[in-house]
């Protein structure tokens, strides 16, 4: 039994198949990294995990459990946690609320849930911006409240949807200390990204798919090296 | 601190009011203003926190004030019962629309509300063998002073207050703002959108029928065409809010009192003071007051209250100071 996978994940929108047959699994521990062209249907395979589109086929198995059928609000309690690649911030709350806002996930009780979000976000170093109304936070910052936010539920597995994208050089490399910082908290992670340093960096093993279909799998150096993924990235010579 | 001693201070005022003001029409008018404050804040809980707009409150409103009619009428018990069951009859009926409503996003709730109301108010017409129709349900009130009136609202109203006041700092009020901002974020967050957007309608209807079923005791009379009136109690329930500040905690209360002095001063055409034709216009006033609202304090009188007190103290254009929220 594998920590986390899916088998034979298919999800068509009408007549496009946006992810086609997708099986891979993700052991406890790991960052896995999940990469393709724009729209080869990356957030989508994020999307079917987390139930926000029912799955057209296959299954997804989460701790030996399977996941299908549950509602999206489920999946977060059963520890998993995301981030959305177009963030979404609670807007008219404050860092510090939106943070505890999550944290309810895991207890009913005020204190608790504060201890818990500044806990986080003292971890994610957000702990100067608590009280910042959401909506008026840089780019950067709202992606990092996106992952204290996730990390406030407790989440043993997080999907991480291009939560790179858009920073500066510097808001990157923290990122990634960041991201490593929450694996060695004991977090399994799936990274969906662009940047390649990044993933190249991160991960321990990679998916590649290309219209919604597995092009390549292995670690980062046999994806970097593979011949569909240069072509699927740089186009047939 | 400053602003519990405020708080303490008109609790203080409205509690002694009766002893020093003994004109029975300003203790009705204060005594309405508690019900609104009431139907408001209920109102705001559901549409200014959690995001689901209504634009029929009346039904809670009607099956509050219906209930405690029907005691009377059907059951031959006291109309008092009402305020035991009017609370409960309106989350029924609240429990069940969510039920069908909630598990969709987007105008279906606020379109459904609009429609119940009507249909309801249609019922209260046609079944006459059950609600006496158009002719309303008369009952003979148990009392004839104000006193014990304004008490129990005032006591409903403190009731209602501390309890939302409560909800609003727990992980119900921080999960109803979740869903006000984005359904989608607070899914992820393991917030199920539709067991709490049901539990902030089960609050907000309870209290309504309350506020019903309190009106029924105290009126005397009620008929279909006043408890499930989509201008007198649905649209009153927005525009209390709105007025006030929708979203914010005490906003409604505010509101309550000013459209309740609002609606008197055109009903008694500025009390006689302007021709009789005013009192005619009061809806008209009334939209003309919330474009102002929206236009110049989108927040409501409490929600931005800095812009006002900067407008007496600095005398700049309200649009043109910039609130810090
Ligand atoms: N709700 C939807 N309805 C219809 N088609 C959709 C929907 N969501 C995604 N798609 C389509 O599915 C395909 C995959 O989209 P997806 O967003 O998963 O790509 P992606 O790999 O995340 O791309 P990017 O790198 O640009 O974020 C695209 O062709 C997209 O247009
Ligand atoms: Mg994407």
């Amino acid at each position: 039994m594998h920590f986390f996978e899916t088998h034979r994940l298919t999800k068509a929108f009408g007549g496009l198949i946006a992810v086609n047959n997708v099986t891979f699994h993700v052991e406890e521990g790991e960052i896995y990294g999940l990469i393709g062209p724009n729209g080869s249907g990356k957030t989508t395979v994020f999307n079917l995990i987390t139930a926000y589109y029912p799955i057209t086929s296959g299954t997804i198995r989460f701790r030996g459990k399977e996941m299908n059928g549950l509602p999206t609000w489920k999946v977060c309690k059963e520890g998993i946690g995301r981030t959305f690649q177009i963030v979404k911030p609670l807007a008219r709350m404050t860092v510090l609320e939106n943070v505890m806002t999550s944290a309810f996930c895991r207890t009913s009780n005020t204190a608790e849930a504060r201890e818990k979000a500044l806990e986080v976000l003292q971890f994610c170093e957000m702990e100067k911006k608590i009280d910042f109304p959401a909506k008026g936070l840089t780019i950067g910052d709202r992606k990092r409240m996106e992952i204290a936010r996730a990390l406030a539920t407790s989440p043993k597995l997080l999907l991480l949807d291009e939560t790179m994208a858009g920073l500066t050089p510097q808001e990157q490399a923290d990122g990634v200390q960041l991201i490593r910082k929450m694996r060695n908290a004991g977090i399994t992670i799936i990274i969906v990204e662009h940047i390649m340093h990044v993933i190249m960096n991160l991960c321990d093993r990679i998916l590649c798919i290309n219209y919604g279909q597995e092009i390549a799998r292995g670690t980062p150096a046999e994806v970097a090296n593979n011949q569909n993924v240069i072509e699927a990235y740089l186009g047939k010579e | 601190m400053k602003s519990l001693y405020a708080k303490i201070a008109v609790l203080a005022l409205l509690a002694v009011f009766p002893l020093f003001v003994g004109s029975d029409y300003y203790r009705h008018l204060v005594i309405i203003a508690l019900m609104w404050v009431v139907i408001g804040a209920s109102w705001n809980l559901l549409a200014g926190y959690t995001g689901q707009v209504s634009f029929g409150h009346a039904i809670f409103f009607g099956v509050g004030a219906y209930t405690a009619g029907l005691c009377t009428t059907q059951l031959g018990i006291s109309a008092w019962w009402g305020m035991l069951l009017g609370g409960p009859a309106a989350m029924l009926v609240g429990i069940l629309i969510g039920f069908i409503c909630f598990r969709l996003r987007g105008a279906y709730f606020a379109l459904a509300t609009i429609a119940i109301a009507e249909i309801l108010r249609l019922i209260a017409i046609v079944w006459r063998d059950f609600t006496e129709g158009m002719q309303g349900i008369l009952i003979i009130q148990t009392f004839r002073s104000k006193v014990p009136y304004y008490y129990l609202a005032l006591g409903i109203a403190v009731i209602c207050m501390l309890l939302i006041y409560k909800i609003i700092k727990s992980k119900w009020g921080f999960y109803f703002i979740a869903i006000r901002e984005d359904q989608d974020a607070a899914e992820a967050l393991g917030i199920s959108t539709f067991r709490y957007k049901s539990l902030s309608l089960m609050v907000s209807s309870f209290f309504t029928g309350l506020a019903g079923a309190f009106y029924m005791n105290y009126m005397g009379f009620i008929d279909p065409e006043v408890v499930f009136s989509l201008h007198f109690i649905s649209i009153m329930a927005i525009l209390v809010s709105i007025i006030g500040g929708a979203g914010t905690m005490w906003g409604p209360s505010v509101g309550a009192f000013i459209m309740v002095m609002l609606q008197e001063l055109f009903r008694s055409s500025f009390f006689g003071y302007a021709p009789s034709w005013v009192s005619h216009a009061h809806a008209m006033a009334f939209g003309v007051l919330v474009i102002l609202v929206i236009r110049f304090m989108a927040n409501g009188v409490v929600g931005d209250w800095s812009k006002i007190t900067n407008l007496w103290s600095k005398g700049k254009p309200a649009a043109l100071v910039t609130n810090g929220n």
